[in-house]
């Protein structure tokens, strides 16, 4: 494989704020009939005129601070001209130069370890109406226009080029979508929340543009196509041009919109209706509202209670996953909880594509205990969480319901004796010196109480029998 | 026709309903094409509901005129221009909130150069306003219609813009009052852009009294324009005709080449005059003025362009009925709507916009913008206004200056140093060449309106 040279340049909506970016339009359109959420600024009517949306401001400084970016000491707003049916007045409100922020960096945990990712600058603009197109971009016969979606507040994070696979390109958008979530300014479930632009390049070659592809798994999957077409050329002895594409997502390949001839010329110039904003003064106290970040909580996890980097890697991944695993670790052992939160309850929900906020702490913290105190089973305790998400209820009375109850080290006993009696054969097979003979046995026994013997138990039960069997043997 | 007499008519005994169709015949048959668009069944509807209710605020009844560049609600609103025709807007500009708010009666919108751009409204898609001083002259331009109504005895107040100089220029060849206010002063919101960083939204009317009171209904600041600034005092009650405190400065290269003889002596012997009302005056230089014109084109034309992107046909305004892919449709449109002054604008400021011109042309107009004003500054240090002769010539004919773009940019040498200064400037008639007005631009400090006002009412007292 030829050396792949990855840029993204990722616009994130800022949809917790309620309003958009230049006027008091409400940003909750996602359920609404088309155009119902417009007034005159954000459909550039004639003689509307924008005023900039301080929270959008404050919001796009928190997420500079959290991608360890240098903030501006002041910043403004640029006219972006460029014709589009979706963008209603000709130009787009954007930054160019004195952007909020620049030269931040992610660090990426990658195949080949943990690697910072540099930003080269975070921006804010609006965001252009959107277009609906009937059947696929380039078959389409017409195109509908909601602008709804006009203004809202986009924040623009572009990095340098220092991704260097498809799937480091993606594990770069988890872990940014994990830092917005972090900071309460951003809701990926939303529609269109997310859309990347991705540069990728082989061998030193012209770079081709991706233009908006609007999901993480289609990040991975255009640049991949492109990756392989890119070679294919290459290969053939055709060069590749610089060009901008568009990723269909239906048939997973990229098209040719446009080859670029020199630079696109948006004629930039200040947006002559607002006036410039002094952020600096705001940084200090943006800054102390600034929550816990994954990276650090990950750090403090495996700190304070000494779990696996591993465990802590996973809790971290979502904040509510991280909040739930805090809740439980406070009244059972840590390690524990980290092993069942982390690796079977993770799993289980993933299964069911379902959230964390689909069980309750508290459950969690009673299966652990009775596991704790050996009145189940691990095994029960997969089944009373698998009942839970299923169907609901409580762990006890599932446990209940089921039997799951651990039986009783007296029981398990006699069912030794009983097994150790009625297979002759395989205590033999022991003695001889075969091994298997035992995981046969504590199997037999574990049948015989129809699985709630602890099985460890069962085997220590077994062994110790074992050992005092061939006295017997030799006497009899 | 003013406010004044106009109240008293109101007072004893006229209907504000039968002034409006006094009003709305003498329009209808006048010969200045002074209105584009007239708001007769509203307007009416307002004035029955002062007769009945009686009349509130400040310009309860009172008529006015509007710039056809300013958004009134429920009225076509077109910068006279044929690619919004047909164009409503659906919310009021700021001033006309004011207005409303003050009991005025919005009676129609008036004739302008399309998009503000011109000297003699002569680009209008309505066809030219005459001069009611000659009906073979141009009113002046841009808000030509605004100035042509209240001269013409149509209505006593109206509203203007003036990007560089389309208030005060109009006012000066129509022998009416006019003022550029402070930028930031006056809302901006709802005024069909131009050039946004040079415009401003400004009254007229025939004497300076009734165009304090107007500035005192629409003056003040609106969140909604992050440009504006909260009003500094009531304009009306700062008026008082003396002006022993006054220092004039005489900028001399406002009195250079070019400057119609007639003009010239009628200005001086204005200053002349507010002379021996105790004012003091001394020759002053703003010595970066001969780099005005170039700058102001350059800023105006370059923010033209990229406002007027906008209109496409895909929302509002012309529509050809044919459409093929956008980009064939959005150039039909444009080809067919904008008039060739727009489109001369539109390519000069798209070209010094483009990479490779942007730090040639805009970055450096922008520094003599800087330049200018600091001599603004500077030289109203010393004095409290400056007085030029707002037109170097009276009125032209119509046709005259049209196939001369160039020589008609230089009209604007006296005016536009002013919007690229921001600073507040009035125009007052003072004197005749023939038969035609000439008018005396009086400039004052930022947001030091009450000075000019109170200087152009003391002048205008002693003329009469
Ligand atoms: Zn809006």
């Amino acid at each position: 494989m030829k050396e792949v040279i990855i840029g993204l340049e990722v616009h994130v909506q800022l949809n917790k704020l309620r309003s958009k970016l230049f006027c008091s339009c409400s940003t909750q359109y996602h359920d609404s009939e088309p155009d119902t959420h417009t007034c005159p600024v954000c459909l550039g009517l004639p003689g509307a005129l924008p005023v900039t949306n301080g929270k959008a401001v404050d919001n796009a400084i928190k997420v500079a601070l959290a991608l360890n970016c240098n903030i501006e000491e002041w910043t403004m707003f640029y006219r972006k001209n460029y014709y589009y049916p979706d963008l209603v007045k000709g130009f787009q409100i954007s930054q160019y130069d004195y952007p909020i922020a620049t030269n931040g960096s992610i660090s990426l945990d990658t195949e080949d370890g943990e690697r910072a990712i540099r930003i080269k600058r975070v921006h804010m603009e609006e965001d252009p109406g959107r277009l609906v197109h009937v059947g696929t971009i380039d078959k389409s016969k017409y195109s509908l226009i909601d602008y709804n979606r006009s203004g809202v507040a986009l924040l623009e994070v572009v990095t340098e080029p220092d991704l260097r696979t498809p799937k480091e390109a993606r594990l770069f958008l988890n872990k940014l979508k994990n830092i917005l979530e972090y900071l309460d300014v951003f809701d990926s479930s939303l529609e269109g929340s997310l859309r990347v632009d991705a540069n990728v390049s082989i061998a030193g070659g012209k770079r081709a543009e991706i233009k908006n592809i609007s999901s993480y798994k289609g990040v991975e999957k255009a640049l991949l196509f492109e990756i392989v077409r890119q070679n294919n050329l290459v290969r053939r002895g055709v060069k590749v041009v610089q060009e901008t594409r568009h990723f269909d997502e239906v048939r997973g390949i990229t098209i040719s919109l446009r080859t670029k001839e020199g630079e696109e010329d948006y004629r930039y110039f200040p947006e002559p209706d607002l006036v410039p904003i002094t952020i600096r003064d705001r940084v200090d106290d943006i800054k102390k509202t600034l929550p816990e970040l994954p990276d650090a909580k990950r750090q403090r996890f495996a700190l304070q209670y000494g779990i696996s980097d591993n465990h802590a890697k996973v809790l971290i991944s979502e904040l509510g996953l991280a909040n739930f695993f805090e809740t439980v670790a406070t009244e059972v052992d840590a390690n524990l909880s980290a092993t069942w939160i982390a690796d079977v309850l993770k799993g289980e929900l993933n299964y069911r594509d379902l959230d964390i906020s689909a069980f309750s702490p508290a459950h969690m913290v009673q299966i652990l205990q009775m596991l704790k105190k050996d009145t189940i089973t691990e095994k029960g305790a997969v089944q009373v969480i698998r009942t839970l998400l299923d169907e609901g209820g409580t762990p006890s009375e599932i446990v209940k319901r089921k039997g799951l109850l651990k039986i009783a080290a007296d029981v398990s006993e006699n069912a030794v004796f009983e097994v150790l009696a009625e297979n002759p054969a395989a205590v033999q097979d022991y003695h001889d010196g075969k091994d298997e003979a035992l995981n046969f046995l504590v199997g037999q026994v574990m049948k015989k109480t129809r699985g709630r013997a602890d099985p460890r138990t069962v085997s220590k039960l077994l062994k110790e029998k074992l050992q005092n069997a061939p006295d017997n043997h030799r006497e009899a | 026709m003013n406010v004044d007499g106009l109240r008293e008519m109101l007072q004893s005994g006229k209907s504000a309903e039968e002034l409006l169709h006094s009003i709305f015949d003498k329009i209808e048959r006048s010969k200045l094409n002074a209105f584009v668009t007239l708001a007769k069944e509203s307007a009416l509807e307002e004035a029955r509901r002062a007769d009945k209710h009686g009349a509130k605020g400040m310009l309860g009844g009172i008529p006015i005129g509007i710039k056809d560049s300013i958004s009134t609600k429920g009225i076509q609103t077109t910068c006279c221009s044929k690619i919004l025709e047909g164009y409503i807007p659906p919310y009021d500009a700021h001033v006309i909130e004011r207005l409303k708010a003050e009991g005025a009666i919005i009676i129609g919108k008036t004739n302008m150069d399309e998009f503000a751009m011109g000297t003699s409204t002569e680009t209008s898609c309505f066809g030219p306003t005459r001069n009611p001083w000659d009906l073979n002259r141009v009113p002046g331009g841009s808000s030509g219609g605004s100035a042509a109504a209240v001269a013409g005895g149509e209505i006593p107040l109206a509203l203007g813009s003036d990007t560089g100089g389309s208030v005060r220029c109009p006012a000066s060849f129509c022998g009416v009052v006019g003022l550029k206010p402070t930028y930031g002063s006056v809302s901006r919101y709802g005024l069909i852009a131009y050039a946004n960083s040079l415009e401003q939204i400004g009254p007229f009317a025939g004497n300076v009294k009734d165009v304090a009171l107007l500035l005192d209904a629409i003056s003040g600041y609106d969140p909604r324009d992050s440009t504006s600034v909260a009003k500094k005092c009531e304009y009306l009650k700062e008026l008082r005709d003396d002006v022993s405190d006054v220092k004039i400065g005489v900028p001399k290269e406002f009195f250079g080449e070019g400057i119609d003889e007639k003009v010239e002596k009628a200005v001086w012997s204005g200053i002349t005059a507010l002379e021996d009302g105790g004012a003091s005056y001394t020759e002053i230089s703003l010595p970066h003025t001969k780099y005005s014109l170039a700058a102001y084109y350059i800023i105006a034309m370059s923010e033209a362009s990229s406002n007027l992107a906008r209109f496409d046909g895909l929302r509002y305004g012309l529509r050809l009925g044919k459409d093929k892919d956008w980009h064939t449709t959005f150039s039909e449109i444009k080809a067919q709507g904008f008039g060739e002054e727009v489109k001369r604008r539109i390519l000069l400021g798209t070209y010094a916009l483009s990479a490779g011109y942007y730090g040639k042309y805009y970055l450096k107009a922008l520094k003599v913008r800087t330049l200018i004003k600091r001599d603004f500054e500077s030289a109203l240090k010393d004095t409290n206004v400056l007085i030029t002769p707002t037109m170097p010539f009276p009125a032209f004919k119509i046709g005259e200056k049209m196939g001369e773009p160039l020589a008609l940019y230089l009209a604007d040498v006296n005016t536009v140093p002013i919007n690229l200064a921001g600073v507040p400037s009035i125009s007052v008639p003072c004197g005749f060449a023939g038969k035609l007005p000439i008018g005396m631009q009086i400039i004052g400090r930022h947001f030091d309106e009450a000075t000019i006002l109170r200087t152009a009412y003391a002048f205008e007292r002693g003329m009469t």
